[in-house]
């Protein structure tokens, strides 16, 4: 293998010249790497439509018109590569996209006090409004909002609704699709309920600069980026967990500054974002901390980290464990929630005592260290390596992930040290996601469906909120799945019969431009009813139809209907 | 029998009291034989406080655990337990379903719950609703397994529906079970062509090779077509029933709509969701009242619109653990074992408290913290199938599980 083939591998200008010096040092290591990476790739060379629409399907969220064609110039094994490297691609279009959606690049201080707030007060307002003059009607209530202040309130749902928004435009129209599965599947694996309390204020923050940057990163940095976040913090009530009574506290009785040597940033990166964050001192720490005593132990993060972030429920750990990791968390808290602070470890809520997790001894006296000391622990056991490689295969492959490649994902999750794109790689270049078995082998999520079928139609500017609104109706309402499992990513959750009845609903109000809460395209271009058809068996569903789904599609009556039967076929409800 | 004529004598006094008129007393016999028995299963999600849903205010360790949430025993607060048999009372915003007790049409089961020791949410939650606990790989469900078990040629599409946007696991299985999120939206809604576009995917459907969207599809249209000529139109509840405006509230609706329609229910599912109260749980007032006052709502209004037809109906809630007996640092409650289950309905031998009480000293907890438990879910499960849907052999439901004695509560 020679220096040119391994350049076409790894395009980063930074990687050549220290493979360069490792070729000198020693030829054999890094040629070796070279014909293992190599020898276990199963992409085919000359890859089918078929084929070329199954990468699309699990890489993206499926074809657009042209790009079956678009991927074959490319090469298919370097179409892969660079959905791996997102920041190879550029992708200029989706910053004009998401433009008009202003909240999405606030910082939470910022949305706090500009969205919030104004819209707390205006809500007090209004309610004590209301109870100074009371009317009859149920409707009074409303009535009593002044128009600033139905604006205010107006004003906070929209940091939502741009934030569903952004998801649905980002699936349809990023040139970085594998990039957008990825926000999509890590998200949920560290899901977050937009409807639990002041979560919400952090969401944008959350997913924008504690999941986005890591998607294709460190297992163990995206971990911490979690845990420090303060819409996990909150979600999971670790920021309300405190030391025992009885418990010896790192700061038993000072009132120093927190932490001076790493004034953390509110979860972003210093500078890039909004404004500078003031210098976080004690006034700063959560009201509790101040005025209550500590009461005690929560033991909800502790418990979903192990289950459903790193070990797996099966991963070994015992009761013991969740409150032993509990108490290494305490202190790990929020600075002032309600104005959108960030996160702050808190010594006087933390529990010094020496703990015992997994079998590790962290020792007494480590302050905040102890939660990084138990993210360490978890993120490179093994019981971690096997469970996120399942959960990645499952995404990828099929619903019963094939051990071997679970194993072979599995491995290189231990060997990289938990880099989550060689484990990606391993996955989507293996005989296993090439496999036959594995062709259309998974049922879309309704996430993967609305956006394959928003790209599928190629509506060149879709209104987003209307699609939003059909997720909903599906039962996979964007940023609100309540339990910390996340959405399930297994046929049985979404193939029933409500739900496959409302995916051809959604087929045919899409192609007719009358879904609710407005148009999601606009009307399609002058076109023949065999040319809107063609289109979407040659170019989305690679000809590849039952006969049955063929013949009806051949009745349709309009351009219009033909695309809704191709959309609501069982055909298109795989990927 | 007993039960029946129980429910004759002593329901017609329940049903004044929540405001029923007691005509419609004279025609319950005739109407119990003519319909088929019909279960309503609520699942409620997150782990309910089952110490604080079904109070046990004779336990003096019950409120040396919980100095900030404990519910006063009667008589010691305005917001005190409703008495339920001198040891346990209903949580003050259950108070509700109090007459439903005291005309012995309500049961509890208390101290019930899984053999499997997990405080997972998740696996409780599968392994209570394929009603094998601990072993992981069951695919279908107990009610989905019932339906085998009784599979009949008069067998209707609504023969078991969730009213909820997914299947739950406990009706996952061989049968065909209906998941519909809006009765009023379930068929395909066309623009002048509807007819052909519905009857195009129908027959994609019935094509294909694919077997999961193959049945799951032919088992939607055949509902479509039947909730069709069942013509349901607007409803109006019977009796001045009130369903709270929510999504529980709503499912119960659809529930009771479906059931007056006469199209074949058997099974029912319902969510209630949100019952994972680490923080700020609230006693008397607070997460947990809100909740339980939406639960008892939507309960009494369907007690109230079924109106007669609850002759034939037991109405069955589950979690899938109990909560720690001891509140946590932030007034709320991590995750347990044993929980309490109710069981409703005008077959049910109610006015009791079933199952023997562990007590809830440290010493008599599950691992030194939880209520521990000393009736296996599956037997309340087993009791139900056997009693109310009158399956005799339910081994094939609950493989590998013999109930112990029939509790007594059918």
């Amino acid at each position: 293998m020679n220096l040119t083939a391994f350049r076409h591998r790894t395009p980063s200008a930074l990687v050549i010249p220290l493979c360069i010096v490792t070729l000198v040092g020693s030829s054999f290591v890094c040629s070796d790497r070279t014909v293992v990476a190599s020898s276990s790739s199963a992409v085919p060379a000359n890859a089918d439509d078929k084929t070329i629409v199954h990468v699309l399907n699990r890489l993206g969220f499926g074809a657009v018109p042209g790009d079956i064609e678009r991927v074959r110039r490319i090469g298919l094994e370097k179409y892969i590569e660079q959905q791996l490297r997102p920041e190879t691609i550029p992708d200029q279009d989706m910053t004009a996209r998401l433009a008009t959606l202003d909240t999405l690049t606030l910082n939470s201080r910022e949305l706090a006090e500009d969205y919030f707030m104004p819209a707390q007060m205006a809500q007090r307002r209004a309610k004590q409004q209301a109870a100074s003059q009371p009317t009859e009607s149920a409707t009074g209530k409303r009535e009593a909002r002044t128009p600033e202040q139905a604006q205010m309130m107006q004003a906070q749902r929209q940091v939502f609704t741009d934030l569903a928004q952004q998801k649905i435009l980002r699936a349809v129209y990023s040139d970085r699709q594998l990039n957008e599965v990825l926000v999509d599947f890590w998200f949920n694996h560290f899901n977050v309920f937009a409807g639990k309390g002041l979560t919400r204020n952090y969401l944008t923050e959350y997913e924008r600069d504690g999941i986005r940057p890591h998607v294709l990163g460190k297992f163990r940095d995206l971990l911490e980026a979690t845990a420090t976040s303060p819409a996990m913090l909150f979600y999971l009530d670790n920021w309300q967990s405190a030391a025992a009574e009885g418990a010896t506290t790192a700061a038993p009785n000072t009132r120093t500054r927190v932490n001076p040597s790493n004034p953390r940033r509110p979860f972003g990166r210093p500078g890039q974002i909004g404004r500078p964050p003031r210098q976080r001192t004690v006034a700063d720490l959560p009201q509790n901390a101040q005025t209550r005593k500590p009461r005690g132990l929560n033991e909800n993060y502790a418990r979903e980290l192990m289950e459903l972030h790193t070990l797996g429920v099966d991963g070994g750990y015992t009761q013991k464990d969740v409150q032993e990791v509990a108490r290494a968390f305490t202190g790990w808290t929020i600075a002032n929630p309600r104005q959108g602070g960030g996160f702050v470890f808190d010594p006087r809520m933390h529990d010094d005592g020496e703990k015992i997790v997994l079998g590790h001894r962290i020792k007494a006296g480590g302050g905040e260290r102890d939660g990084k000391d138990v993210l360490d622990i978890l993120a490179s056991h093994p019981a971690t390596a096997r469970f996120i490689a399942t959960k990645l295969v499952r995404r990828f492959v099929a619903d019963e992930p094939p051990q071997s490649l679970v194993d072979r994902a599995a491995e290189r999750f231990r060997d990289t040290k938990g880099d989550i794109r060689e484990v990606v790689r391993t996955i989507v270049t293996s005989r296993e996601f090439f496999a036959p078995e594995a062709y259309r082998a998974k049922i879309k999520t309704p996430f993967e469906f609305v956006a394959s079928a928003a790209r599928a139609t190629e509506a060149d500017s879709i209104n987003a909120m209307p699609l939003v609104q059909t997720m909903r109706e599906l039962g996979m309402a964007p940023y609100q799945c309540q339990p910390p499992t996340g959405y399930a990513d297994r046929a049985e959750a979404w193939v029933n019969t409500g739900a496959l009845l409302n995916r051809m609903n959604f087929a045919v109000a899409l192609t007719e431009g009358r879904l609710r809460g407005g148009r999601a395209s606009p009307p399609p271009r002058e076109q023949s009813i065999e040319a809107a058809r063609d289109q979407i068996v040659d170019q989305v569903l690679a000809r590849d139809l039952s006969s049955s789904t063929r013949e009806t599609v051949a009745k349709a009556s309009r351009p219009s209907q033909a695309v809704a039967l191709l959309l609501g076929s069982p055909e298109f409800q795989r990927r | 029998m007993i039960s029946r004529r129980i429910f004759l004598k002593n329901g017609g006094l329940a049903l004044v009291s929540l405001g029923f008129a007691p005509a419609f007393l004279a025609r319950t016999s005739a109407a119990a034989n003519a319909r088929g028995r019909v279960l309503i299963t609520i699942f409620q999600r997150g782990a309910v406080d089952g110490l604080n849903m079904i109070v046990p205010f004779g336990e003096r360790a019950y409120y040396a655990a919980r100095p900030s949430l404990a519910i006063a025993a009667p008589g010691r607060s305005q917001d005190a337990a409703a008495d339920l048999d001198g040891f346990f009372g209903l949580h003050p915003r259950l108070a509700p379903l109090k007459p439903l007790f005291d005309a012995r049409q309500m049961a509890v089961v208390h101290a019930c719950g899984s053999p499997d020791g997990t405080r997972s949410h998740f696996d409780a939650q599968d392994y209570m609703e394929t009603a094998t606990p601990g072993v992981k790989s069951t695919q279908d469900g107990w009610l989905n397994r019932y339906l085998h078990a009784r599979e009949h040629q008069a067998a209707t599409p609504f023969r078991a529906v969730a009213l909820a946007p997914q299947l739950p696991r406990a009706l996952q299985g061989l049968e065909p079970a209906l998941a519909i999120g809006q009765i009023s939206q379930f068929g395909i809604r066309g623009a002048g062509a509807g007819d052909m576009v519905q009857s195009s995917f129908e027959s994609q459907y019935a094509a294909a090779a694919d077997s999961v969207l193959n049945s799951t599809g032919r088992e939607a249209f055949d509902a479509v077509r039947m909730l069709k000529n069942a013509n349901l139109g607007q409803y109006t509840p019977a009796n001045g029933a009130e369903y709270p405006r929510s999504a529980f509230g709503e499912a119960l609706r659809q529930i009771a709509q479906l059931v007056k329609a006469d199209v074949g229910l058997e099974v029912a599912f319902a969510e209630s969701g949100n019952w994972d109260h680490h923080v700020n749980e609230g006693a008397a007032v607070g997460l947990l009242a809100t909740r339980l006052d939406d639960l008892a709502r939507g309960i009494t209004a369907l007690v109230r619109d079924l109106g007669d037809r609850m002759q034939d109906v037991i109405i069955l809630t589950m979690s899938e653990f109990g909560r720690a007996v001891a509140e946590n640092g932030n007034r709320g409650t991590d995750h347990g074992h044993g929980n309490a289950m109710m069981i409703i309905g005008g077959p049910v031998r109610g006015g009791k408290v079933y199952g023997r009480w562990p007590g809830l000293a440290p010493e008599q907890r599950y691992e030194g913290r939880d209520l521990a438990v000393t009736t296996d879910f599956r037997s309340v499960f087993s009791e139900v199938v056997r009693g109310h849907l009158g399956l005799t052999d339910t081994r094939p439901v609950f493989p590998g599980f013999t109930a112990p004695t029939s509790l007594g509560f059918l």
